[in-house]
């Protein structure tokens, strides 16, 4: 690495495989941070468990992969009804009780729910770092001076179809636009006779459904134990307040910025660094511009 | 066909309507109207189940609408127009339109239902792609009442559809109210323009800090002395 800090065709080569890290990893934290939004910017309730959902995604395709060797890309077309259906399960049993509570009783429920969610993995599956290797996680793709490896170009080009087809449903069906109705107008909407409650219901299994999704694509990426969705969920949080609560367009450049800023600065300074990194960032935006990069000041009152 | 019995509302310990009861008759237009803070969007709200009713009870027919949950109204055909508009700002005409028709008796009909709409309304027809949020206070208002329109209304309830506006418009407005009545929607109308309201209206209620204390004949209301004195300034 040090030899490429040097200017000439080396250097290049260092920009392009920079550039293409960027872009992978900023694809996975996309599908990560925009159920995060969509559930905020709908239900105005910050999902402090959203990581959680992230590791036990995680954990299916770990034990699929260990138990009956499936694939993790088999596994995702599994994955996407079952967490929409624990989505459900999940709003019925916590969300719905705190849906109208205010900010206070919902940061409590959603960290009681996260730091539950931590220790039954622990309770059943100990705290042991797992790996999922299937064969694609070793096939490395030469391409111009970059390299990258199949499993993340795939789980790349998945995450985005599903973030893309997420953003479609949302902007063109008539049930996203129901749903952002409800967002920017609840009692609007009720007197147009939408079913609120149906309305947040639905918002949270589909939220749930894309971090999901997105705990599987990243299983053979990164290693999986209880609190592995920690280390995704805080970053999430930044790119959501990067990208403006509640927009989901934001969420998606908020994601190429803060993966730009870890792959860059791990780089420059060491992958110790890329937390550091990605909260100056965080607090610099929170001081400047407190409704994100992209948002005008007061949108997430009104999900936009 | 819509009838309140009685009803006592509060928000929270403070008492909004105290023992409110009339009918509205099918093809009627009926104003209600009264002082600010007489309770008047109150009733509307308890009628389309955004407010419940402390004691008492509406009926739809033959039906309690007690146990019916707001968005349920909907279908029945009780549908409000809000007060302030309330159009979602961030979507275009079309959408706010579309929006309209989500029971699904009214999504049946939506491509009728917007034709319809753009023909009582032809500046929204021109402004489909704009977002209702940049519409102009009259535009707004004619896209609101045309998002009612979407759903199929049996009784469209209007809570204050011309504050704000330029006479020229709220002359438009009256002139609307009174086509969608005459193509066979039971109105009720929530107005602070009393005179107007009166002229336009078939019946009308008077409300005083939560309670009825007149109700009778428009025409015969705009000749009483008490309205005149109270609301008219004559």
């Amino acid at each position: 690495m040090d030899s490429a800090r040097r200017l000439g065709p080396a250097q290049i080569g260092v920009l392009a495989q920079l550039g293409v890290s960027t872009v992978l990893l900023g694809g996975i934290y996309a599908l990560i941070a925009v159920g995060l939004t969509l559930i905020f910017g709908i239900m105005r309730v910050v999902n402090f468990a959203h990581g959680e959902f992230l590791m036990l995604g995680m954990y299916l395709a770990f034990w699929a992969f260990s138990a009956y060797a499936v694939d993790p890309y088999v596994v995702l077309f599994v994955s996407i009804p079952i967490f929409f259906g624990v989505g459900l399960v999940t709003y019925a049993l916590v969300m719905r009780g705190v849906i109208h509570a205010s900010h206070n009783v919902q940061i409590f429920t959603t960290v009681g729910l996260s730091t539950a969610l931590q220790n039954v993995a622990l309770v059943l599956w100990t705290g042991d770092f797992r790996i999922v290797r299937p064969w694609h996680s070793s096939v490395v793709i030469r391409f111009a001076d970059t390299a990258f490896n199949l499993s993340q170009v795939v789980a790349f080009l998945i995450a985005v179809a599903l973030t893309v087809a997420l953003f479609a449903f949302m902007k063109w069906t008539h049930t996203g636009r129901v749903m952002r109705a409800t967002a920017q107008d609840g009692d609007a909407a009720t007197l147009m006779g939408i079913d609120t409650d149906r309305v947040y219901r639905l918002t949270f299994a589909i939220g749930i459904a894309a971090v999901g999704a997105a705990g599987v694509l990243v299983a053979p990426l990164y290693a999986v134990y209880p609190t592995a969705g920690l280390q995704f969920v805080l970053l999430a949080y930044v790119v959501v307040v990067l990208g403006g609560l509640g927009d989901m367009v934001g969420a998606m450049l908020g994601s190429l910025i803060v993966a730009a800023v870890e792959v860059i600065g791990s780089y420059l300074f060491g992958v110790a660094w890329k937390e550091v990194l990605y909260f100056v960032l965080f607090i610099a935006v929170l001081a400047f511009r407190p409704a994100g990069l992209f948002g005008q000041r007061g949108a997430e009152t009104l999900g936009a | 066909m819509l009838r309140l019995e009685a009803v006592d509302a509060y928000y929270g310990d403070l008492q909004a309507l105290a023992g409110v009861g009339f009918e509205v008759h099918e093809g009627e237009i009926v104003a209600l109207v009264g002082a600010n803070a007489a309770g008047k969007s109150t009733t509307l709200r308890v009628i389309s189940g955004l407010v419940a009713p402390r004691r008492g009870r509406v009926l739809f027919g033959d039906e309690d609408l007690t146990a019916v949950a707001a968005h349920a109204r909907v279908a029945r055909g009780i549908v409000q127009v809000p007060e302030g508009r309330r159009l979602f700002p961030f979507m275009t005409v079309a959408e706010n339109l579309l929006l309209g028709a989500h029971t699904p008796g009214a999504r049946g009909e939506r491509a009728a239902s917007l034709e319809r709409v753009w023909a009582l309304f032809p500046v929204l027809a021109d402004r489909r792609a704009q977002l209702a949020g940049s519409l102009s206070g009259g535009e707004q208002q004619m896209c609101a009442i045309g998002r009612a329109l979407m759903a199929r209304p049996r009784v469209l309830m209007l809570d204050e559809p011309t504050l704000g506006l330029a006479p020229v418009l709220v002359a438009k407005i009256f002139e609307t109210v009174r086509a969608i009545n005459a193509a066979g929607v039971t109105v009720l109308l929530v107005e602070q323009n009393v005179r107007q309201a009166l002229t336009l209206a078939h019946r009308a209620c008077v409300l005083e800090s939560g309670r009825l204390v007149l109700e009778g004949r428009a025409s015969e209301l705009l000749g009483d002395e008490r309205l005149r004195r109270a609301y008219l300034g004559m």
